[in-house]
């Protein structure tokens, strides 16, 4: 008897038929565009009043940017997938919805269906900890980026006061510090996940991330004072608007800093090529070996969330925030809502460019070893930080700065002078590592041998 | 009992706490600092119990964790951002280091657990006791400044005032701390290098 067919579903095949016409998804996605306007319209008068306060405004403002980085999470998979795919020269998903526009659905219903497991050797509440501690620290960095300035509202009040709110949740005269704290934190979900796991691979993936968050925090510390020394400010919105009204970035300033933080960010975030800690050759998945379902899907979620936050960071600090152009001050005093509203994009679209550079990064370069990870770190990346800080701690001491009341030609020279000593100490770092013997990241035999006694005099000792 | 109905409870419990405390802080003048306050104090009680209550030395790492973290929720809640984000970094972030080292060089098995002798508890608890007794005598016996006079909650030292301060008049005591901790830092890379020969 021949093995029974199964008979194509009619219903399926119209279903997937219909989701595959790029007709569709336009009409869909133009929907979902055009939906919140008709509401927010029908609910003006509630809304008013909330955008008038800052604390209603903040919540809001809180809710939209951890709205967007959640959805943006789905689409980056689905970017990643298509971008990996362009890079090894295959097609990519492309089944469900046109162009596989759909496959973030398909994923997210996935993950929800699959069966939850817990194996039964784990240490089961902390092994469902794990995963929620990643995923909300990973997103508490959004209560502190700076997304625009401030907007005054058109609409003036009853007597005729206007309202001007500032477009940030929370302004803290700390900023960068808790950034800090909390990218420090972000390590937890990763060693909780593996211990609690009770598998010999999640647990060596955890220990990993460990080292590895201990060795990078420091070289981004060294970067981000560069910064603060700069802009004489551990406010993010203030090193943004020293940015935005001298139109010198910092990243024009500090070109090495801004490798050394982004590097470290790369770290961070255990991405390519720093992702030892769930590296698959070795470790099976790493951390996430033992996790299925949605569990295994926040930290997926995590992973892109932090990516987005320490994206948002870099532009925060190097690429002038919400500043639309460099070396001009456009738009920097401008506080009407629709300057508001390019400012809010300006700063995404930054963000966007910064993680497409992650997703390149990581399908273009190969994994570090692990002793060339932690070389890059210690004898690398933290010596050439120390040397710019005390060069900009030299500098800030004889009375160098941005001025942002000074004319743009006063400030392009301050600022191509530091960049001209960097150029100096990149030269420099180069000829160092040209006459080495080991290079940073360079071939084990380079070193001298530790030498390891036979087995015989171990025991007889 | 298994282990689901057992967390079900837990969160049960802690959501009527939760809402048991926000009905509580309607009551009071600013409800939402009331609210933010008795969550984070009970947190810190509840992690600071089960500290010392559990026997798995990795959970017990955790539960410091979570005691540390809601002691600088208190400090953001007072205004002391600067405090409260250090807390978070120096403190909470060095769990991560004691749960490493908790695993690495102590644990035979993965699951390690404390078994106190009972001389261990007595000394323990006497010490606690002894502790409180002070920390009580001392709460109870110094004068708290009247409210009006105190320092509003936006005057709190920033950042650029506690750097002044530490480069400026308190100099010495930071260049000594300095000092020492490169001291430790170094001890610590010596002992931890392997045996060349």
């Amino acid at each position: 008897m021949p093995p029974k067919v199964p008979r194509p579903d009619p219903a399926a095949a119209f279903i997937e038929r219909t989701l595959r016409d790029w007709r569709v998804i336009a009409a869909l996605g133009a929907v979902l565009l055009i939906a919140p306007v008709p509401l927010v319209w029908l609910g003006w008068p509630w809304i008013r009043p909330l955008l008038e306060s800052q604390f209603w405004f903040s919540l809001i403002l809180g809710g939209l940017a951890v709205f967007i980085v959640i959805h943006l999470d789905a689409a980056f998979i689905l970017a990643e997938r298509k971008l990996s795919a362009f890079i090894q020269d295959r097609k990519g998903p492309n089944r469900v919805g046109f162009w596989g526009l759909l496959q973030p659905v398909a994923d997210g219903i996935k993950f929800l269906l699959k069966e939850d497991y817990t194996p039964k050797q784990a240490d089961k509440p902390v092994f469902i900890l794990a995963p929620a501690l990643a995923f909300v620290i990973s997103l508490a960095g959004v209560a502190i980026i700076p997304w625009f300035d401030q907007i005054t509202w058109p609409w003036t009040g009853p007597d005729g006061e206007t309202y001007t709110v500032v477009g940030q949740m929370a302004s803290l005269d700390i900023g960068l510090l808790y950034l800090l704290a909390f990218g420090a934190m972000s390590v937890y979900g990763v060693v909780l996940a593996g211990w609690a796991s009770n598998n010999k691979y999640a647990f060596y993936g955890a220990m990993r991330a460990t080292a590895q968050m201990l060795s990078y925090e420091i070289p981004l510390g060294l970067g981000l004072l560069a910064v603060l020394l700069v802009a004489g400010s551990v406010r993010l919105e203030g090193i943004v608007e020293s940015q935005a009204a001298s139109g010198v970035w910092n990243v024009f300033v500090h070109p090495l800093a801004f490798l050394l933080v982004l590097i470290a960010g790369f770290a961070e975030t255990n991405r390519a090529p720093f992702d030892l800690a769930e590296c698959e050759q070795e470790l099976v998945a790493g951390y996430h070996t033992e996790y299925s379902s949605m569990k295994f899907a926040l930290f997926f979620l995590a992973e892109y969330s932090h990516m987005v936050i320490g994206s948002a960071l870099v532009t925060a600090l190097f690429l002038g925030g919400w500043a639309p152009l460099p070396f001009t001050s456009w738009l920097a005093d401008n506080h009407t809502w629709w300057a508001g509203l390019i400012k809010f994009s300006v700063f995404w679209g930054k963000i966007l460019l910064l993680i497409g550079l992650y997703m390149v990064v990581r399908w273009t370069l190969p994994r570090f070893r692990f002793d060339q990870l932690m070389r890059l770190a210690w004898k690398g990346m933290i010596p050439l930080g120390m040397v710019i800080v005390v060069v900009q701690g030299i500098a800030t001491g004889l009375g160098w700065r941005i001025d942002p009341a000074a004319p743009w030609t006063a400030n392009l020279l301050a600022g191509g002078l530091m960049l001209g000593i960097n150029i100096l100490i990149t030269l420099g770092v180069l000829w160092l590592m040209s006459r080495s013997r080991a290079p940073v990241t360079g071939r084990q035999d380079n070193l001298p041998d530790v030498i390891v006694p036979p087995a015989e005099a171990r025991l007889a000792r | 009992m298994s282990e689901r109905i057992r967390l079900a409870l837990i969160g049960l419990a802690v959501l009527v706490a939760v809402t048991l405390m926000g009905l509580a802080a309607l009551l009071s003048s600013r409800p939402l600092e009331a609210f933010a306050f008795s969550v984070f104090a009970g947190a810190l009680v509840t992690s600071a119990l089960a500290i010392v209550l559990t026997r798995d030395i990795v959970r017990s790492a955790m539960w410091l964790m979570g005691a540390l973290s809601s002691a600088a929720g208190l400090y953001f809640l007072l205004g002391a951002n600067f405090l409260g984000v250090v807390q978070l970094i120096v403190y909470a972030g060095g769990i991560l280091v004691l749960i490493v080292f908790g695993v690495m060089l102590t644990g035979r098995s993965p699951f390690l657990r404390f078994d106190p002798r009972p001389a261990e508890t007595a000394l323990a608890a006497l010490v606690g006791v002894l502790l409180f007794a002070a920390f009580s005598a001392v709460l109870l016996g110094s004068a708290w400044p009247p409210l009006p006079g105190a320092v509003p909650v936006r005057q709190a030292a920033t950042v650029r005032e506690i750097g002044r301060a530490l480069l400026t008049d308190y100099l010495l005591p930071f260049e000594v701390v300095s000092v020492l901790l490169l001291a430790v830092m170094i001890g610590a890379a010596y002992l931890a290098r392997p045996v060349r020969r």
